[in-house]
């Protein structure tokens, strides 16, 4: 570095550091702009996260259906699954459908995990508690209406069927079967005592079922045969999950996937809006930060205009002088990019957490981002009155006219 | 002696102001000449013109032999910069720099900054344990004496001052007229514009200027070195 570089950068550091008390200000102007620049940033661009997350209230948005006339096997679900990352799995619960007699009335028994079924469905409203293991059941509120069965109730499932020689008859007491007086074929009312501990009301279809687990179906009905039905639900949006189920309908033969398009298409509808909606408001703090940035470089620099006057009259060419001014501005920006890249996060955090009750999460990529839009708001608010102020004749400067 | 300076027909005009009308004025290698005039007499109009900061409407300015009067603006400058040191009236010093920096900003201008040479400068106008203190801390007088020093530093064919004394009590007013006799045993040319009889009186020649035209041109001679 020689010594004309080296004053320069006394010159530019002297200024910054002598000059402390304007420099705050100008550089109070950039890290404000830079903070909620940065915070707006990431909250664009994390708005299709949190917004997933929030979607899943409204229930599963794929659906698992056999292709062909197989139902759908355990193994086969966990293959559909893997094609999701396992962060954008937030659950899913597989139904199995029999027909059964409660009561002698025809009803129907849906097979389901507790556990993870309120992932799939959170709206869910039970009036009572949900089944915690076997030998207990969940009534949907029409079921219940009709049959008459309130919570604390034990109602007895019956599956009737024909006994033929492939029926593993080994666990059924003798006293579920009869023969047919006149065909003389033997039949079975197999049955399961099931206590119900809860009424499950939505206003929907899911009031119309019975839900037991899958390992009481099992025993009822003598078979594991699998799904008849999957809902997934995934934190992703509507592209990423077209994407997903064509994948599984090309690789498995046995799962058809499909969305929930009244789900996916509501979630990617209101997905645009909001970001459209953040997308206008970065837009016009960016605009009013720069009007900010320029205003107060503006002053900055017209209160220099007797020291660019001399600097003239010293023999300063305007092109030193504007290198000057404008390294000192761009300074400025890059160090109030640094610290509103830092203090940008923190805002987006605090209205991550007061709006969607979760928290931000960090993008390195826009720190450089941030950096390169102060700097340049910052160049650019410096170059118009830098631009005029050596414009300036200094012998009129120097008069102090 | 050969001519450092000719001012040939000089006329600045600024709409149906006349602030130099038709001004002709010789200055010697070595010479110390005092402007001196009445307000808006042309005074400034003229220093601005032999400062090279500004440009005559018609006439023509020729430097060391060279005529600078149809020179753009950039070349206009760099000249200044080679040839002419400029003292303030006001001082105009950078406030965020120290003494010996501000002297240092002419050198960065003109060629290569060097400090040592820029301590000499400030240790010939009697300052040189001042050379880290900031304008603010300096006294009018000492702040015109950094004014002088920024002049000196790269060794200009002519100083040019413009009321040099008019913000200084007495004792530093002699202090700066000292230190222009000693430029002046030195061989430096210069040129004092100053409405200060006190000051008009220890130059070597008095041109007086009044609305726009010399009115007197002689030689001081009560001039002692």
């Amino acid at each position: 570095m020689n010594k004309k570089q080296k004053m320069f950068i006394r010159m530019v550091v002297a200024s910054l550091v002598r000059r402390r008390s304007r420099m705050i200000v100008a550089l109070l102007a950039i890290v404000v702009g830079a903070t909620i620049l940065s915070g707006l940033e990431l909250i664009y661009y994390d708005v299709p996260r949190q917004m997933s997350s929030q979607f899943r209230s409204y229930g599963a948005n794929v659906i698992f259906t056999p292709s062909g006339d197989d139902n759908i096997q355990r193994e086969d679900l966990e293959k559909g699954i893997s094609e999701f990352s396992s962060d954008e799995i937030e659950g899913y619960t597989p139904y199995r459908y029999e027909n059964t007699k409660i009561h002698n009335m025809p009803a129907t028994l849906a097979g389901i995990d507790f556990d993870s079924v309120l992932k799939t469905s959170p709206y869910w409203h039970i009036s009572g508690n949900m089944p915690s293991g076997v030998g207990q059941a969940l009534v949907g509120a029409k079921v219940a209406e009709n049959l008459g069965i309130k919570q604390g109730d034990t109602v007895s499932a019956v599956n009737s069927f024909e006994v033929t020689e492939e029926t593993d008859t080994s666990d059924i007491p003798a006293y579920e079967f009869y023969s047919d007086p006149e065909s003389g074929e033997l039949y079975c009312d197999h049955s399961l005592d099931l206590e119900v501990t809860g009424i499950l009301e939505t206003g929907g279809s899911e009031e119309e079922y019975i839900y037991v687990s899958l390992d009481d179906l099992t025993s009822l009905y003598l078979t594991d045969r699998g799904y008849d039905i999957v809902e997934v639900s995934a934190a992703a949006m509507q592209d990423r999950l077209s994407q997903v189920a064509e994948t599984i309908n090309s690789k498995s033969e046995t799962i058809s996937a499909k969305l929930v398009k009244r789900v996916t298409a509501s979630e990617s509808s209101v997905l645009t809006k909001l970001q459209s909606l953040v997308f206008i408001v970065t837009a016009v703090v960016l605009v009013l930060t720069m009007i900010c940035v320029a205003t107060t470089m503006t002053a900055v620099i017209t209160e220099r205009r007797k020291e660019i006057g001399l600097r003239k009259a010293l023999g300063a060419l305007n092109s030193s002088i504007i290198a000057e001014f404008m390294c000192e501005g761009l300074l400025l920006g890059g160090v109030g990019g640094i610290l509103g890249s830092v203090l940008g996060y923190y805002f987006a955090q605090f209205v991550s957490m007061n709006v969607f009750s979760s928290s931000i999460t960090f993008r390195p990529l826009l720190i450089p981002i941030t950096i390169a839009a102060s700097v340049l708001v910052t160049g650019l608010a410096c170059l118009i009155p830098i631009k005029s102020a050596v414009e300036v004749d200094p012998a009129l400067v120097l008069k102090g006219e | 002696m050969s001519k450092l300076l000719e001012l040939k027909n000089i006329s600045k005009i600024y709409g149906d102001l006349h602030a130099l009308d038709n001004v002709s004025l010789d200055v010697d290698k070595g010479e110390w000449i005092a402007i001196m005039g009445p307000s808006g007499s042309g005074k400034s109009t003229m220093m601005n013109i032999i400062g090279c900061m500004d440009k005559p409407t018609s006439g023509q300015v020729i430097f060391d032999g060279k005529d600078i009067s149809k020179e753009s603006r950039r070349k206009l400058t760099e000249f200044h910069r080679d040839k002419i040191g400029l003292v303030f009236q006001q001082f105009h010093l950078i406030n965020y720099l120290n003494a010996v920096e501000n002297v240092m900003v002419a050198q960065y201008y003109h060629s290569m900054p060097d400090e040592k040479e820029a301590l000499a400068a400030l240790e010939r106008v009697g300052l040189k344990d001042r050379a880290k203190h900031l304008p603010s801390q300096l006294s009018g007088g000492e702040q015109q004496r950094v004014c002088i020093a920024r002049a000196l530093i790269n060794s200009p064919e002519l100083i040019l001052a413009d009321e040099p004394t008019g913000n200084l009590d007495e004792k530093n007013e002699n202090i700066v007229l000292d230190i222009f006799r000693q430029l002046h045993k030195e061989g430096t040319s210069l040129v004092v514009v100053t409405h200060d009889p006190e000051v008009g009186e220890v130059a070597q020649r008095i041109v007086r200027l009044e609305h726009g035209k010399i009115v007197s041109d002689k030689k001081n001679e009560s001039f002692s070195d």
